[in-house]
């Protein structure tokens, strides 16, 4: 006897709880599966659990952050034959990149505060510090390729800082990042830092910059439009606002990874504390 | 005292009222009418802060906060009432006098209640004297469970005697009765507790003016507070005495509100509930006077929803004031 296979829904992930758009549309990718069309009132639920989670996160400390990005990476190793084929010919070595970027990302949880803070010298009887702290929510429109990629390598930086992120998977191959999204609910992190949309680019844009609630946005390979949409809309709430140009790439992903991208999503605070001299 | 004429109560459905409020949530209501219940609701909440770390400088920046929501808008509403405990009513009417916000305080040993009747009836009084426009008292829990329903009934008179007793001719004291919905078991206890504060309301004389006395739901302090199966039953309790006696008797759910949406959800419970009882054209109850929503962070919620409406952005909660 054959028996048939059976398909999984690709539901997006909001507040830890795998859901369909509220407006209940979805659509074709490609010959075989159907994604959810993410609305305006996800974004909007999405930000809501965000902003619950956030404070919670980013006063873990460091090291626990990074305990449980290292667990993520160690949940997409073992899922990685199940994301290779999703991926297609180049699967494997994307996957072997995104596991890899992520045991990177969280060895720096506990140590790019030390490389990106500093202590200043000041004319006066002062200790004077620089410290770095996460915006709050992170909005975040990954590049349509890679797919894996495009997607680890802007939010692990992001999270890895304390900050929760509203994510836009890749519109032409969201498959990967709403799989992704099983890896996140098997790896102790809190529900709500990090919600999954998939939907239109130019439907949902204008909301993720206009929304006041979302303090920083980053977005890699997106067009001179939704560029224009985004640093406009961020302007209103003076949003920190990244747009990267060229995406993360199989071979040159070290690039991406490090301080340097965490301190996209990183806000920086002054102190001033009188010193015994 | 004499006996109470107590009306027999139904007894209620749990599983129709369950699935008669869950209706409610179901109607559609966009753009106009969504500002006008959006301004409606946040003209009925009682802003509430009941802690114990309550400080005069926490609630003056409350009653500000009562008065001008939104300080920038001079179009929005005031809200109804601040809800404090006794002790800080003074700070309150002093902050809000001649705004038109009505000063709540809760009394009679909220939240438990128990403590010795002559103790709760000092309580009030002392609210009454310092200021207060409303009390907000809890009904005896413990003995309502256990059977003694005069003794309820008889307490619930006292209390609204000593505010029907202060009423001035330029100040009638109103009186909230607080039946601590999540401690009744049943929706028949519910039924029960509203017909007998009803009849307490009227009897005392707090009922010659409409909306001198509500039932309220909740202290607040316990879980569940207010849902819309009980706030059904009480509302079907203020339309069979409105039919029976033609008094008008307020209503006001109290915690657990804290969104917009489920509060318009409210606001069409009352509309589809006690529409067009007295043979006029629009819903009295739809009103300050005679609905109020205790809540503490729904006021902010609905100015949410109002800028959102307006602007079509979604604004951040670090957009309105805390308090």
């Amino acid at each position: 006897m054959v028996r048939e296979s059976i398909d999984k829904t690709l539901k997006m992930f909001i507040g830890g709880a795998f859901v369909r758009s509220e407006s209940g549309r979805s659509e074709a990718i490609g010959n075989r599966l159907r994604v959810c069309r993410g609305s305006r009132k996800d974004l909007r639920s999405a930000v809501e659990a965000a902003s619950k989670a956030q404070p919670g996160w980013s006063s873990a400390t460091g090291y626990l952050r990074g305990q449980i990005m290292y667990r993520m990476a160690e949940m997409l190793e073992g899922r990685s034959a199940a994301f290779a084929s999703l991926l297609g010919e180049t699967g494997k070595a994307e996957v072997a990149a995104a596991v890899d970027l992520l045991v990177s990302c969280a060895g720096w949880s506990d140590k790019h505060q030390q490389i990106l803070g500093t202590a200043n010298p000041v004319a006066g009887p002062y200790h004077n510090f620089t410290v770095s702290e996460p915006v709050g929510v992170v909005g975040v429109v990954c590049p349509d390729a890679p797919p894996l990629l495009g997607f680890v390598s802007l939010i692990a930086p992001a999270i890895v800082a304390g900050n929760a992120v509203v994510v836009l998977a890749s519109r032409s191959s969201p498959a990967a990042a709403v799989e992704f999204a099983e890896v996140i609910a098997t790896s102790d992190i809190p529900a709500g830092v990090v919600n999954i949309l998939t939907g239109d680019l130019a439907e949902l844009s204008p909301h993720f910059a206009s929304h006041r609630e979302i303090a920083g946005l980053v977005a890699a390979g997106v067009d001179r439009e939704t560029r224009r949409v985004l640093e406009l809309g961020a302007a209103e709430n003076l949003k920190r606002v990244s747009v990267i140009d060229e995406p993360v790439s199989v071979e040159r992903w070290r690039a991406g990874i490090g301080p340097g991208a965490i301190e996209r999503t990183l806000e920086f605070k002054t102190i001033w504390h009188p010193s015994s001299a | 005292m004499s006996a109470p004429v107590i009306p027999t109560s139904p007894t209620v459905d749990a599983v129709m009222a369950a699935q008669r409020a869950k209706g409610f949530t179901t109607r559609s209501i966009k753009r106009e009418s969504k500002g006008q219940a959006l301004r409606l609701a946040l003209s009925m909440v009682d802003l509430t802060t009941l802690e114990g770390k309550d400080s005069p400088e926490k609630i003056e920046s409350i009653c500000r906060k009562a008065v001008s929501p939104m300080p920038e808008r001079c179009d929005i509403p005031s809200v109804a009432a601040v809800c404090f405990y006794p002790s800080m009513v003074k700070i309150a009417a002093e902050a809000l006098a001649g705004t038109g916000v009505k000063v709540a305080s809760v009394a009679t040993g909220f939240p438990s209640g128990q403590f010795p009747l002559d103790v709760r009836l000092r309580d009030t009084e002392e609210a009454i004297q310092d200021g207060a426009d409303e009390i907000d008292m809890v009904i005896n829990r413990g003995a309502f469970l256990s059977g003694r329903r005069q003794e309820v009934y008889d307490e619930i008179l006292a209390v609204a005697k000593l505010c029907r007793d202060a009423w001035t001719s330029d100040k009638h004291v109103h009186l909230k009765v607080i039946l601590e919905t999540g401690e009744l078991e049943t929706l028949d206890n519910v039924r029960l507790a509203s017909d007998l504060s009803i009849v307490a309301l009227g009897e005392s004389g707090l009922l010659d003016e409409p909306g001198g006395g509500f039932i309220k739901t909740s202290t607040g302090k316990i879980s569940p507070a207010a849902t819309m199966p009980v706030t059904l039953v009480m509302l079907e309790a203020i339309r069979d005495a409105h039919r029976r006696d033609g008094v008008y008797v307020g209503m006001k759910p109290a915690g657990g509100i804290r969104a917009a949406k489920p509060a318009w959800h409210y606001l069409c419970m009352v509309k589809e509930t006690l529409e067009g009882l007295d043979g006029s054209a629009g819903c009295p109850w739809l009103s300050p006077s005679l609905f109020r929503f205790g809540a503490s962070s729904l006021a902010n919620d609905i100015l949410r929803q109002i800028v959102k409406l307006e602007t079509g952005t979604y604004p951040a909660a670090y957009d309105f004031s805390e308090a």
